[in-house]
């Protein structure tokens, strides 16, 4: 018997690891979902940001066991055709420069304008400070976060 | 219009089988819609193929780390092939030196040393579709033009599409001359191109090291030593043995006998875990027993410090240039300013954790991962695994963030070792703490610098002392050398233990901001306008340069410095807004900058960094603006808020939780940046960004406060203001 059945991306999957493996491991290594990334392990830098039940998690600090039956979204569910208007708005400002921290980001961000649809700069600061990004990209996610909140 | 040698041969082609017609037909698949014709790939040289519909696949041959070079180096082919950039997808080259030069990324070098060649790939192929087109329709190749992609005949408007003519034109001879545009023809470059990765990167597609993954592929990770100066004396595994999904626990030593530059790396001996999972490989991590031995010195902070005071204070070294007699013209000079600055070691810290994918068989062996530096990891593997370097293949991934750190392949290696030892397919992950705990750290730096001046306020004499762990920072040719009669400039490394590298933008990361600080004060010293004064000193160079080894263009450094006035309107005052200038030249690049604080609830904010660069020619604008900002933030965030201290050899941080990085409040609200027109050849712009913002920020840092501040990182502790020599 599988240890966990997980609602991921609207889909029942399931996995037999420990109670005590982090979601990140489970999304990666076990259900072949790579977009969300590792980077610090202990919920410092966001780049393994999920949602569960809509609200942004670590996901690197978030045993598997804790998941029970919330819906989790990675970033490879967001939106079916990659047309989120958050991912449309990180395209239209060409925010990546090396990419890794940005499905975090987008992830942080969605989260952010479904409870907030109209954030002000310091709601986008106090979302986002979290999201560690490493290249530098901050200005450009601001306004990409205003643009997706002009676009939803 | 430039003429050039094409320099190609059928040696850089692919190997590929020759089909009906002659054609060298590289790919062959059925697409979707069974009505038209099977696709048919044609190779025409190392950097592009074409199909038969008109698509066309160019090679990226430089690694990616965020630099962009993805997008940027295929564009130039596609500019001078002129095709539609709509119907090109970009694909990473592997490590081929045979075909390609300089597959490496550093020193922000891939644009510079590869706008001739890449250009050259695009011309050269244009040339043989057109030659084809001429040939098929019997006429000469001078009456046909070209666009998106369209040859046409200029005699009677008949066309053909690259697509139409492909398989014809693999077997025109390879022209020796090839014609490239005039920058006034460009229609590609200069224009704002979205990154080639951004949709597979919003997306979440698997595109780095740590995403690779092939079918039984064990999972490892190491131990290494807590402390520099410590090795491994023992070890106690049974109960990480018993632990489930582990498979081994064993030590490798990735020591070659002829280590290359890019083999920096404190420790060689390590342990490894291996595993089914890399959870299961973290928990059996943590519950191994160690023993370690103090095998080396176990250095401490503040004995660094003493050690880098003691060295510019009254340290002698090597003096690597010397103008006139700056000491006798010092002490009788009206006026002199004598001031020590000082930055820490910091952690490379690249988001994605250091990680290496290794298949290593008797007689061969692939490594696959995030590196840039592809062909010294090749060739130390080489050594290494007793495995020639014919037989080793090396693929590069999109990386998780650079800046030097990737330069240094020792993660590839043990990835290597690992996979010898064991006999399987691995990846190698490091955790955060492995990262930031065994680093190739940039050095910790001093530089004291004296400077003298008349009672007209006119700079006489300029000397700086450089000292580092484990090497100065100083550029002995660079500005002021040239612009003042009396100067000299003197090298006194300290040694370390601490394995050091290089750092985005290597010793202009600090000397950069102590200089452009130094100038500041001197300027005010003179009672001029800081621009003022760095014009005056630049139109020395100009007019009357002292020396002929002087390594930059003083004006396109003034150039620089005046786009940022006007831009910035630096002359205008504003209420509320503190302002500071600086102006750097590195990596071949020219950069000025003006950053604008304010002060909210007794704290500095910045408001907006306003960036004016001379690279030559633009060659994507959006990446352009997209590195000038990042740079500028990574400036700022280290300068402001990062050090690694060591305390009996071990690193005092370790993640994020106790290594700060800059975050999105703390970020400038804005960047503006404007480029110099120019058709001079293009320079790269991956660090030449950072630099000079680090000065620009300490002196208007000193408007906002009236404290002069000489010790990075600025804002960490009270005493960033005093200072060192004075």
């Amino acid at each position: 018997m599988p240890a966990y059945t997980l609602s991921i991306n609207g889909e029942e999957r399931e996995v037999d690891v420990t109670n005590d493996t982090p979601l990140l491991w489970v999304l990666r290594e076990h259900l072949n979902l790579p977009g969300t990334k590792f980077g610090c392990g202990i919920s410092q830098c966001g780049a393994c940001t999920v949602h569960v039940d809509g609200r942004p998690i670590r996901s690197c600090s978030y045993p598997v066991s804790s998941v029970g039956d919330s819906e989790v979204t990675t970033i490879e569910g967001l939106s079916e055709n990659g047309d989120h208007p958050v991912q449309q708005a990180w395209l239209e400002h060409d925010v990546p420069q090396c990419g890794y921290c940005q499905a975090g980001q987008i992830m942080s961000a969605a989260a952010l304008l479904k409870s907030n649809p109209n954030p002000t700069d310091a709601d986008i600061d106090s979302a986002m400070n979290g999201n560690l990004c490493r290249c530098g990209t901050y200005i450009r996610i601001k306004r990409a976060i205003k643009t997706a909140a002009q676009n939803a | 219009m430039t003429v050039v040698k094409s320099n190609m041969d059928r040696r850089s082609f692919l190997k590929t089988i020759a089909v009906g017609g002659g054609g060298l037909m590289i790919g062959f698949s059925w697409m979707s819609c069974s009505t038209e014709e099977p696709l048919a790939v044609y190779d025409v040289n190392a950097y592009l193929k074409i199909d038969n519909r008109g698509g066309v696949t160019i090679f990226s041959p430089n690694p990616e780390i965020g630099q962009n070079v993805k997008t940027s180096m295929p564009l130039i082919v596609a500019e001078e092939l002129d095709v539609d950039w709509d119907r090109v997808t970009v694909e990473q080259a592997p490590l081929n030196t045979e075909k390609y030069n300089r597959q490496l990324a550093g020193g922000s070098q891939s644009i510079r040393q590869g706008w001739d060649s890449l250009r050259t790939a695009g011309a050269t192929a244009k040339m043989m579709l057109v030659t084809a087109a001429a040939n098929r329709w019997g006429v000469s190749p001078n009456q046909l033009k070209t666009e998106k992609g369209v040859i046409t005949n200029t005699a009677n408007g008949e066309t053909l599409t690259y697509g139409d003519v492909a398989s014809e034109a693999v077997d025109v001879p390879i022209p020796s001359d090839v014609t490239l545009k005039s920058p006034d023809d460009f229609t590609l470059i200069g224009n704002r191109i979205k990154n080639v990765d951004g949709e597979e990167i919003v997306t979440g597609k698997p595109l780095f090291g740590i995403d690779f993954k092939r079918e039984g592929m064990v999972h490892a990770m190491i131990i290494h030593p807590p402390a520099f100066g410590m090795s491994l004396k023992s070890y106690d595994d049974s109960e990480a043995r018993s632990m489930p999904g582990v498979q081994d626990i064993f030590t490798i030593n990735t020591s070659i006998d002829e280590p290359q530059w890019s083999d920096v790396n404190a420790f060689n001996e390590l342990l490894v875990i291996t595993g089914d999972s890399t959870w299961e490989v973290m928990k059996a991590k943590r519950a191994i027993n160690v023993e370690w031995e103090a095998t080396g010195e176990l250095e401490n902070t503040s004995g660094h410090n003493n050690k880098l005071a003691e060295a510019v204070n009254n340290g002698s070294g090597e003096i690597a240039r010397q103008d006139g007699n700056p000491d006798s013209v010092a002490n009788s000079a009206a006026t002199i300013v004598e001031r020590t600055y000082t930055a820490p070691f910091i952690a490379h810290n690249t988001l994605e954790p250091m990680n290496f994918f290794a298949d290593v068989k008797e007689n061969s062996a692939e490594l696959i991962g995030p590196i840039q530096t592809p062909e010294q990891l090749r060739a130390s593997a080489s050594q290494l695994l007793g495995i020639s370097e014919d037989n080793i293949r090396v693929d590069m991934t999109r990386m998780g963030g650079g800046f030097g750190r990737r330069l240094y392949g020792n993660f590839g290696l043990e990835a290597a070792a690992i996979s010898q030892q064991i006999g399987a397919p691995v990846r190698l992950l490091y955790t955060r703490e492995d990262d930031m705990t065994q680093g190739t750290y940039r050095p910790a730096y001093a530089i004291k610098y004296k400077a003298s001046l008349d009672e007209d306020g006119n700079m006489l004499s300029f000397q700086a002392r450089g000292t580092g762990m484990s090497e100065s920072p100083l550029f002995a040719n660079r500005f002021p050398a040239g612009t003042v009669d009396h100067y000299s400039s003197e090298n006194i490394p300290v040694q370390t233990n601490i394995s050091t590298g290089a750092w985005r933008a290597p010793r202009s990361n600090f000397t950069a901001g102590a200089e452009q600080a130094f100038i500041d004060e001197v300027a005010e010293a003179a009672g001029k306008d800081p621009i003022d004064f760095r014009l005056e000193l630049f139109e020395r160079a100009m007019s009357n340069p002292v020396g002929s080894d002087n390594d930059y263009d003083p004006a396109r450094y003034a150039g620089v410095l005046k786009l940022v006035r006007e831009k910035s309107s630096w002359d205008t005052e504003t209420p509320g807004v503190y302002r500071g200038v600086s102006a750097y030249y590195c990596h071949n690049s020219y950069v000025a900058q003006v950053v604008d604080l304010e002060m909210v609830n007794d704290q500095p904010r910045i408001k907006k960094v306003w960036c004016a660069v001379d690279c030559g020619i633009v060659v994507n604008l959006e990446g352009a603006l997209n590195q000038v900002e990042g740079g500028a933030i990574d400036g700022l965030g280290h300068a402001l808020y990062s050090e690694l201290t060591f305390e009996d050899g071990a690193p005092n941080a370790s993640n994020f939780d106790n290594y700060r990085l800059i975050r999105t409040n703390e970020a400038p609200l804005d960047i503006e940046t404007h480029f110099v027109q120019s058709q001079i050849h293009p320079t790269g712009l991956g660090e030449p960004g950072l630099p000079p913002v680090i000065g620009a920020y300490a002196n208007a840092l000193y408007k906002a406060t009236g404290q002069r501040y000489y010790n990075q990182p600025f804002l960490m502790r009270e005493e960033q203001v005093e200072n060192l020599g004075a």
